[in-house]
């Protein structure tokens, strides 16, 4: 094991004026050429499932059709069908699934735990609790109630950080008080629906569940900015992982202000989920399995967050569009699908922890 | 030449309000390497942490040349001292080129990429503790020696005139702790660097030493030269233990032979 004390006894290579054959440049070529390659085939099939996705539907349309109104063109019921109905949810999905991938990626590094994702850890709960408490106990409707589910993330991520800081903020208290919040959450938003009568309990439902059936206009377009915006910001500032994977005192001494890092980071993720889950409902394991999927295919010990973004918007049109057309006569609303596609997912990342350690 | 004159006035630090350093003051030979010796739980750590920004002072100040540290940026600090702390996570899959790269994130800025400068500086880092072959290889897959070497690689790319090493050479087996103290030695007779560590082991110490700083109950007891410092009735003083001082048959610095009732 001390096979580097030949060379070190020189103390280096140019000491015999031996030029080593090292460019480093190439090296991180490579790993960039990786990333980018996974980044654009992921983007590639999200294109193609987005069009799959229009041509998909109760009315059949030609693809000619289909394109020729995305371009303007088509009769106004083709415009309806296409831009009214189809688009919007493909949309929908999309973005949801940026932002609760990226949020994930963002958790699950700074936190230093691949299970660490909002919806393990109660944000997306507090949502689901806070759009029940507006629509159930405060009889609101509409846009008030999305505010009730963002609302409800942001207080149970304010939550989380007020009992789990304690002189600094550590990745596993972080995760176990999120964990107790989940269940607090989950507990909350059972009891509401069971006091609940059985036709509000029934509109209550898409909050438990989350589904990119009907969303659109001016909730959609909020989507659009609010997840373009911190998206972009998580991007940006994903580059503070660097040293924040490394542990607090490392980070430290590159120069970084890890609470402060951490916060800004972990806010930026609770904004992406909290605005996803007030349009969409809570969709369940995007933001558990996407960045791992991610993780693994840039490799590297990269946090792939954008990697991860692209890949979550995948998986959660794949899954919406499965939900729809996967058994005729049966459609099932996209939190549905991922939590029954997610769950063997947690169970076989759970079998394998236990026999190597957190990957 | 940043001015690298490191110095800690009277500098108090606690752990869970327990009082760890007690008004400690102690300036550290700019351009020397500084061996910081002591047993267990005397402090030593703690002094290092606190000298690095790693642990806040409770009072008393450090300073850098005419600067208070506690008024520089992190980023600032993070320019002018390196630091190589005990703990540390090694992410699945870094490899060691990459590690040693972030050694350059003090240097760079919002959307910073590594440049062709830093390219360079990474690869002196990598030549310097003999890592170039292993450029390509996770970290998490060397043994400890090596993994240890990329570490302060690391802390060489950042590119320091100080160097702060806690325990550097723990849990190494002896021909590497040589060759680690070799390279630290290296660094500060080329680039002129003041190297400051936390050792245990008392012969290496004093061998690869200019300057040694005893501790003890969290206040220094000795302060100097090797040939000063390492006596019989310090190493009493320090670890409670007696012992024969008797010159190192290599180097002629002072080795600590201890005496045991036993023997």
């Amino acid at each position: 094991m001390t096979g580097w004390r030949r060379v070190a006894g020189g103390t280096g290579c140019s000491a015999d004026g031996h030029v080593p054959a090292l460019r480093l440049s190439a090296l991180r070529a490579g790993a960039r050429h990786r990333a980018i390659l996974v980044a654009g085939l992921c983007v590639a099939g999200v294109v193609g499932l987005a069009f799959t996705a229009l041509l998909l539907g109760a009315t059949s349309l030609p693809a000619t059709r289909v394109v020729a109104t995305l371009f303007g063109g088509g009769d106004p019921g083709e415009q309806l069908i296409v831009l009214g109905l189809r688009a919007p949810r493909i949309a929908a999905a999309l973005l949801a699934g940026v932002g609760f991938a990226m949020a994930g990626a963002t958790f699950q590094s700074l936190l230093h735990n691949p299970l660490a994702s909002p919806d393990i850890l109660g944000i997306s709960g507090g949502a689901s609790l806070g759009a029940l408490v507006c629509l159930l106990v405060l009889g609101a409707t509409g846009p008030l109630v999305a505010l009730g589910a963002f609302a409800g993330a942001m207080g149970v991520a304010f939550v989380i950080w007020a009992v789990a800081w304690n002189r600094g903020l550590h990745g596993i208290r972080f995760v176990l008080v999120g964990v107790g919040v989940a269940y607090l959450c989950g507990a909350l938003v059972g009891w509401l629906i069971a006091s609940a009568n059985v036709r509000v309990a029934l509109s209550a439902f898409q909050w438990t569940v989350g589904s990119v059936a009907d969303v659109r206009g001016d909730s959609l377009g909020l989507l659009t900015v609010g997840t373009a915006v911190c998206a972009g910001w998580v991007l940006v500032r994903s580059r503070m992982l660097r040293p924040l994977v490394l542990g607090d005192d490392r980070a430290r001494s590159l120069g970084v202000r890890v609470n402060a890092a951490r916060g800004e980071l972990l806010g930026a993720a609770v904004l992406l989920v909290a605005l996803a889950t007030s349009v969409t409902g809570p969709i369940s394991f995007i933001a558990l399995c996407a960045p791992a999927i991610a993780r693994r295919l840039v490799g590297h010990g990269s946090a792939a967050v954008g990697t991860a973004g692209v890949i979550g918007a995948a998986l959660t049109l794949a899954a919406d569009v499965a939900g729809q057309f996967a058994i005729p006569g049966l459609v099932a609303p996209v939190g549905i699908v991922t939590g029954i596609l997610g769950a063997p997912y947690v169970l076989w990342l759970l079998a394998r922890t236990d026999r190597r350690g957190p990957q | 030449m940043t001015d690298n004159r490191l110095v800690a006035e009277e500098i108090s630090v606690s752990y869970n309000s327990t009082r760890i350093l007690h008004d400690v003051s102690v300036a550290f030979p700019p351009g020397r390497i500084t061996a910081i010796l002591g047993p267990n739980g005397c402090g030593k750590s703690t002094l290092l942490r606190a000298v690095a920004r790693l642990h806040p002072l409770d009072a008393g100040r450090v300073m850098c040349g005419d600067t208070d540290m506690s008024t520089l940026s992190r980023r600032a600090c993070a320019r002018l001292i390196g630091v190589l702390p005990q703990s540390a996570i090694v992410p699945d899959g870094v490899r060691v080129a990459d590690l040693v790269a972030r050694g350059r994130y003090p240097h760079q800025g919002w959307f910073g990429r590594d440049s062709s400068d830093d390219d360079a500086v990474v690869l002196s880092a990598l030549t310097a503790t003999g890592m170039v072959e292993l450029a390509h290889r996770p970290v998490d897959e060397l043994s400890g020696g090596q993994r240890q070497r990329a570490w302060v690689a690391m802390v060489l790319a950042q590119d320091t005139d100080i160097l702060l090493l806690d325990e550097p050479t723990t849990s190494l087996d002896i021909a590497h702790q040589i060759d680690l103290l070799d390279v630290l030695a290296a660094r500060n007779r080329e680039r002129g660097a003041s190297v400051i560590m936390v050792l245990h082991e008392l012969a290496l110490a004093a061998r690869y030493a200019d300057h040694l700083l005893v501790m003890h109950g969290g206040r220094i007891i000795a302060a100097g030269a090797p040939h000063e410092v390492l006596t019989v009735d310090t190493v009493r003083r320090a670890f409670g233990l007696e012992s024969c001082i008797i010159a190192d048959p290599v180097t002629e610095t002072p080795m600590v032979v201890p005496v045991s009732t036993l023997h």
